[in-house]
């Protein structure tokens, strides 16, 4: 099968060389369309694991690959222009920039690509359709409830049609309701064949979208559903 | 810290100035520069007035001298004369004659007023006696202080003249007379003993009046003493006015651009500090709220604030003091040049008075922003800290958004949108420096300008010279309130004939004229005349041929094209009451001419009156001097040994001219344009750089998501850049007619410190494309101010971007 993630020995140290890594050493393989929820205590690594899958931060030891590239050794610059051609993010806290309306933000990634404005309005607008958001398409993020910001998010993150979509605490900010309308969404995403690796807290939220869990204790993999399954 | 509170404020005050150490270098730098300039223009404002009046004030300095005819008002007419109505003081009777003595080195001094007193006191003039001791019988004299050096000393003798009988008189003394009611003094019945048909003896009368500080108040004053006397009696006057302006002209022509630096200066610290400290409240709404949430009080809050802004202000402060008064030096030493050993420095007063003004208007800027960080609710601090930004400038983005440029750019160019004030502070910062540059460019062009004008001679690429270049006298003491003349073959006194070889003048001009690298070429002598109605002698230049490639720039009229006509500097038209059209009467030798005032010239050397005529207005007249041009592409250097190889032997001589260089003042002038242009222009960066790191860091969570959603560190660095651009276009654009109207207020004012008006080659120096590069200029410093935090943010790690609130 062919692996989008694939991280072999890969360890993060924050502190002296001497210091016990926060992640790892940690070997991980996650297959294309997939999802993989990574569940766990808080400081157990979950976010740190994110960062490294997403290129934001860079292992002291080991190597990442993301779709068939492994990117702990490229440039910020590389790095950047990998994410937004292959990563996809949606964050608790949703980051929308508050200066741009609906439609600007989604299309945001797919102009730093060089994608013409036409273009990128037209696939915002498929998106906008498809995530139920259409009709606040002028709106800034201000004015939109918890989830339909989150759902905005999601649609920014997939506008370039990204191989890994990266949801770190989707419904962390989230009301009840909101919370069960992200979940839908990224369910369907799933079975659409997104690839997606989940951080969570909600073990619902993991068991309803996630084809596949790891729990993480101290930086290391404490549960595997997989390799339960494969035993 | 304990002075701006408890221990704890202590702490916070240095934790805010830590955090904020751009901003607190940024606030002691302005505040640095300002102060600097406006010591120096408070000192220049000082000196340009002080050391005269306090040396008119002590000496009682005479507000007007005149000069009568002895045959036409006798002493008991004159002596009556001090008990007009206005008059407080009066002076004299005193002899009076014109003379050019010789030194001991056969180099004849220029023609020096000689006034024949029993004592250096009176009722007015109290003349201060500086070495030596006042002349006590016929044979002896006292020189100007001016005079006093290696050539000149106690004890030197001077022939009266260079003729052969001539009678010689021994310098006992030398005197300061600040009114300059003579050059020399000597014992009354040696100056009759002097006087002679060509210099007949004049008396002179020495007056103070109730009311003399206007030019009208002393015109009406001239005019009860011309109708006291019989007509024609009073010969000339001279007002103290005039000798102040040109006593003081040095350090006053400098004032009004320092001036103007200064208040740029001051505009653009008070922008820069209340900028800082609203950015630094604005940015620490939470940590506000939370020093308020463990008990700092409102009045602690404001003082914390107030103390962020103050500690690095004051430590500017200081610095500028010193910076101020370091720069001040050349200035000033240039002024007490003016008058000899009164010693100037920076007035104390200005050292306190300044500090002293620029810590209340930084205060005054940091109070209101610091009020508002008091004022702020505490539940409300915190909250405002953590919400979402309201929706200002969010129109500009949807608009920039539509313009066919890259994202990244179309996203910086909105951002100032989201900052209005913040935004007007960082235009204004940019738009100062601009107009500094603008002004600064304007005003070195027009001091080279003005530069070049006064050495016409310089244009000449070949000086011909009847004489040895040897034979030259080195360059008399300098003339009251002027600088020190050059040492030109035509300017200079030469040796007395007896002892010196001239060339034929003829012979010289057949020499050039022979010569096959000849372009064109005129000749030149330089004099002294009696003007009619212009008291005392006149400098003059007669030009022998086309001299339009040597003439002065021209205030109004035209230069000479003929005989008939005279050019005059606009001091001989105040002091003669004489327009451009007039006719004025000029006796050279012993010829005369009536010749009409054909242009006014701009002419900035001191008080000497110079007057340029055509030679063939006087048939005695020769050229002592030939300014040649050479044909392009020859050199001048050979030009010269060729033509010199000719007239050597004839006693002439030829020399290239070195390109001119500029005057001292000019020079010291432009040198303090650049620095203080540089530390205008620095500042202004400096405050671009302040408010771009404010709005970097609070921008920082915003720039790290796009970074997160695939922005590149070159992406990121060109919002942020592109976020100051019309900021930077803006400000050339406001900056440079602003520079350029403020230019055009300031030279004239300079040129009325030194008595002139400005011509337009000295006014209108900019050329368009200057004006574009100038504009340009704007933007310039509004990237190299964002260039750091551009690159700050470009490099800031995504991760930790994302982590920040």
């Amino acid at each position: 099968m062919h692996q989008v993630i694939e991280l072999k020995g890969v360890a993060k140290r924050y502190d002296s060389a001497g210091a016990a890594p926060v992640l790892g050493p940690l070997t991980l393989r996650v297959a294309k369309g997939e999802a993989l929820a990574v569940t766990g205590p808080s400081g157990s690594g979950k976010s740190t694991l994110l960062n490294l899958v997403a290129g934001l931060d860079k292992p002291t030891e080991g190597a990442v690959t993301v779709a068939g590239r492994r990117i702990d050794q490229l440039s910020e610059h590389a790095l950047a222009k990998f994410r937004r051609e292959h990563i996809g993010m949606a964050f608790q806290f949703f980051n929308l920039l508050d200066d741009l309306t609906v439609t600007d933000n989604i299309q945001l990634p797919a102009q730093l690509t060089g994608t013409s404005r036409r273009k990128a309005a037209a696939r915002a607008g498929e998106l906008m359709e498809m995530l139920g958001i259409q009709k606040h398409a002028r709106a800034y993020p201000g004015r939109l409830s918890g989830g339909e910001r989150q759902r905005v998010a999601v649609a920014r993150a997939l506008v370039n049609r990204p191989a890994l979509l990266l949801a770190d605490e989707p419904t962390g900010a989230l009301d009840t309701v909101s919370g069960h309308d992200v979940r839908n969404l990224l369910m369907e995403l799933h079975r659409a064949g997104q690839t997606i690796v989940l951080v969570t807290h909600d073990l619902s939220l993991a068991e309803a979208c996630a084809s596949r869990s790891i729990h993480l204790v101290d930086g290391h993999v404490a549960l595997d559903s997989y390799a339960q399954a494969v035993r | 810290m304990i002075l701006f509170g408890t221990a704890a404020m202590g702490r916070v005050v240095r934790s805010g100035l830590g955090r904020r150490r751009v901003q607190t270098a940024v606030i002691a730098v302005a505040t640095m520069m300002a102060v600097a300039s406006a010591v120096v223009a408070g000192s220049l404002m000082v000196a340009a007035a002080a050391p005269f009046d306090h040396a008119f004030g002590k000496q009682q300095g005479a507000h007007i001298t005149a000069q009568f005819d002895p045959a036409k008002a006798g002493a008991a007419q004159l002596a009556e004369t001090g008990k007009l109505a206005g008059v407080t003081a009066s002076a004299g009777p005193y002899p009076s004659t014109a003379f050019r003595p010789v030194d001991q080195g056969g180099f004849q001094l220029p023609t020096l007023t000689l006034v024949g007193r029993s004592g250096p006191d009176g009722d007015v003039d109290r003349v201060d006696l500086k070495s030596g001791r006042w002349a006590q019988k016929p044979g002896e004299i006292v020189l100007d202080a001016s005079f006093e050096g290696p050539a000149i000393g106690i004890g030197a003798g001077l022939k009266a003249s260079h003729t052969a009988n001539a009678p010689t008189l021994s310098v006992v003394g030398f005197a300061v007379s600040a009114s300059k009611t003579a050059d020399s003094w000597a014992t009354p019945a040696q100056v009759d003993a002097l006087a002679s048909e060509d210099s007949p003896s004049t008396v002179q009368m020495l007056y103070r009046f109730d009311s003399a500080s206007t030019k009208e108040r002393i015109l009406a004053d001239r005019k009860k003493l011309a109708a006291s006397v019989g007509s024609g009696a009073l010969l000339g006057t001279q007002s103290w006015l005039d000798t102040k302006r040109a006593a003081d002209q040095g350090a006053a022509a400098t004032v009004p651009f320092v001036m103007a630096f200064g208040m740029l200066g001051i505009l653009m610290s008070v922008i820069i500090v209340s900028s800082v400290i609203s950015g630094a409240v604005g940015t620490s709404l939470r940590r506000i709220g939370i020093l308020k949430a463990i008990g700092f009080t409102p009045r602690e809050v404001v003082r914390a604030y107030m103390a962020q802004a103050l500690i690095p202000a004051g430590a500017g402060i200081a610095l500028g003091v010193v910076l101020g008064n370091l720069l001040a030096v050349p200035l000033l030493a240039d002024t007490e040049a003016v008058y000899g050993t009164v010693s100037l420095s920076v007035a104390w007063w200005v050292d306190v008075t300044v500090p002293v003004a620029a810590l209340v208007i930084v205060g005054l800027a940091a109070l209101i922003p610091a009020l508002r960080a008091g004022r702020l609710r505490t539940v409300e601090a915190i909250a405002v800290g953590r919400s979402p930004r309201t929706g200002r400038g969010q129109w500009a983005h949807r608009a920039m958004g539509m313009l066919p440029l890259p994202r990244p750019v179309t996203y910086g160019l909105a951002t100032p949108f989201t900052h209005p004030v913040r935004t007007l502070a960082m235009l204004l910062a940019v738009a100062f420096g601009t107009v500094a540059a603008t002004f600064a460019v304007g005003l070195t062009s027009s001091l080279t300008a003005v530069g070049t004008s006064q050495d016409p001679e310089g244009r000449a690429a070949v000086t011909v010279t009847t004489t040895k270049l040897n034979n030259v006298a080195p360059p008399p003491p300098p003339p009251a309130g002027g600088s020190a003349a050059k040492p030109s073959p035509a300017g200079g006194s030469v040796a007395s004939p007896s002892e010196l070889k001239v060339a034929d003048p003829a012979k010289v001009r057949s020499a050039i004229t022979s010569q096959a690298g000849t372009s064109s070429y005129y000749g030149k002598a330089q004099t002294e005349v009696a003007v009619a109605g212009a008291s005392g002698s006149v400098q003059a230049s007669l030009y022998d041929g086309d001299s339009r490639s040597g003439g002065y720039e021209m205030i109004s009229g035209h230069w000479i094209t003929g005989t008939g006509q005279v050019v005059v500097p606009t001091r001989f038209l105040e002091r003669t009451s004489t327009k451009v059209g007039d006719k004025v009467r000029v006796t050279y030798e012993k010829e005369t001419a009536n010749l009409r005032i054909v242009g006014e010239s701009f002419d900035t050397s001191g008080s000497q009156l110079e007057i340029h005529m055509d030679m063939a207005n006087f048939a005695s007249a020769e050229p002592s001097t030939f300014l040649v041009e050479v044909k392009t592409g020859l050199s001048a250097d050979e030009y010269a040994q060729k033509v010199g190889a000719v007239i050597r032997p004839l006693g002439g001589d030829a020399t290239t001219n070195a390109p001119s260089g500029q005057e001292g003042v000019i020079l010291i002038m432009s040198a303090m344009a650049v620095l203080l242009t540089l530390m205008l222009v620095s500042v202004a960066g400096l405050g671009v750089l302040n408010s771009v790191v404010l709005d970097t860091r609070e921008r920082i969570h915003d720039l790290g998501v796009c970074k997160a959603i695939g922005m590149s560190p070159r992406q990121t660095m060109s919002l942020v850049l592109s976020s100051v651009t019309a900021i930077g276009v803006m400000g050339g654009l406001i900056g440079v007619p602003a520079g350029y109207a403020l230019h055009s207020l300031v030279m004239p004012v300079m040129g009325r410190a030194v008595g002139t008006t400005m011509p337009s080659p000295v006014l209108d120096v900019y050329e368009p494309v200057q004006l574009l590069l100038l504009g340009l200029g704007g933007v310039v410093i509004a990237v190299l101010g964002a260039l750091i935090p551009a690159g700050w943010a470009a490099g800031a790690r995504t991760a930790t971007a994302l982590r920040t609130e």
